[in-house]
């Protein structure tokens, strides 16, 4: 994952940036932030999975963009955290078994139709608004950073599921069922984003407390259904844990793909 | 496409969308991605109002021979510096 021609365009934070200036965070930051990246790693993984099959071309290269936005975030995240520990963030990403990540389950879900795709993109992209926010103000200054860079990105990524759930929600009677069943089945997922996070714990200032984002999230997401002409679903929630490596069936084989060429060659560069 | 304050609009390209507000989006996700521009219009190509590319000779040939066209006749004075 080296790249290093970033720093020529831009003095934005990268991973490399991150890689080369020396930090180490302190294990309970670290922790925290393997969370984040985990969330923003699993999501760019399965949007990645859409390229050369989204309904049109111009899709196919708006969803792969922002699944190279997320991926960015998940290296700058997963950079810092390797810190602490003396590694890369190549050995979190590719060697680390299912129970070590601690994703939260939306994001592992799978892709399903395009509908669903752009449920389980609305809720992420929504909550990665409110949440990088937050961060940006941490005392944490390489959090601070790496998510007031994010932000920009993610407002962007908000805007395209708002596009497309209006579109599909407002457009023929199978588009409409097809987005109605999108958000129905990712909503089980949404409580576990705002429920308390054991890694965020102790960490005042610089992690933000979950349950403090939810209030903009709903006024949110309410209000672009309904604009939609869709229901916001009142499913009862999944049982949650993907802070504590508890995973849905889905994640596993995720992981098998995206980690097996690394195993099969490890530190093989392409 | 404009690539910086001050410079006109040029075509960066073509593509498909469902509608205005979609067009302006998948272009910027297809023109945009190494910072090329700091605005975007879209046309539709209903809109387009194009030559005809059989009247090549009509519309695109008529100037050849016709050198006075150019300023190439005239001599430099050697009074005016910065010509």
């Amino acid at each position: 994952m080296t790249h290093t021609s970033n720093r020529t365009i831009s003095d934005a934070v990268t991973a490399e940036t991150i890689a080369t200036a020396g930090l180490v965070a302190p294990e309970a930051v670290a922790r925290y932030a393997v969370g984040l990246g985990d969330d923003a790693l699993i999501l760019a993984q399965r949007l990645g999975a859409w390229i050369a099959h989204a309904p049109e071309l111009e899709e196919d290269v708006a969803l792969g963009n922002i699944a190279l936005d997320q991926l960015g975030h998940a290296r700058s995240f997963l950079t810092y955290a390797s810190s602490a520990w003396g590694k890369t963030e190549d050995d979190l990403a590719y060697f680390r078994d299912e129970s070590e990540f601690c994703n939260r389950q939306l994001f592992e879900q799978p892709n399903g139709d395009f509908a669903q795709t752009i449920a389980r993109q609305l809720v992420a992209s929504v909550y990665f608004e409110g949440l990088y926010r937050a961060l940006s103000h941490s005392t944490d200054a390489t959090l601070a950073a790496i998510a007031a860079k994010a932000v920009k990105e993610v407002d962007y990524h908000v805007d395209h599921s708002v596009q497309w759930l209006l579109r599909l929600g407002l457009g023929t009677d199978v588009s409409h069922e097809r987005m109605q069943r999108g958000l129905d089945a990712v909503w089980p997922f949404v409580a576990e984003l705002f429920s308390p996070d054991p890694l965020s714990e102790n960490l005042e200032g610089i992690a933000v407390d979950p349950g403090s984002l939810q209030a903009d999230f709903d006024r949110f997401t309410q209000q672009a259904i309904t604009d939609a002409g869709l229901t916001v679903p009142t499913a009862p929630a999944a049982r949650g844990g993907g802070r504590a490596g508890v995973h849905t069936e889905f994640l596993g084989p995720l992981l098998a793909e995206m980690q097996v060429l690394a195993r099969a060659h490890p530190e093989a560069t392409w | 496409m404009r690539s910086s304050r001050g410079l006109s609009h040029v075509h960066a390209g073509s593509l498909h969308a469902p509608d205005e507000t979609m067009a302006v989006r998948n272009a910027r996700d297809l023109y945009t991605r190494r910072a090329e521009g700091v605005s975007i219009w879209v046309v539709p190509a209903s809109a387009i109002t194009a030559s005809d590319p059989d009247a090549r000779g009509a519309y695109f040939e008529s100037p050849q021979g016709k050198e006075y066209r150019h300023a190439t006749y005239y001599t430099e004075s050697d009074a005016v510096p910065h010509l």
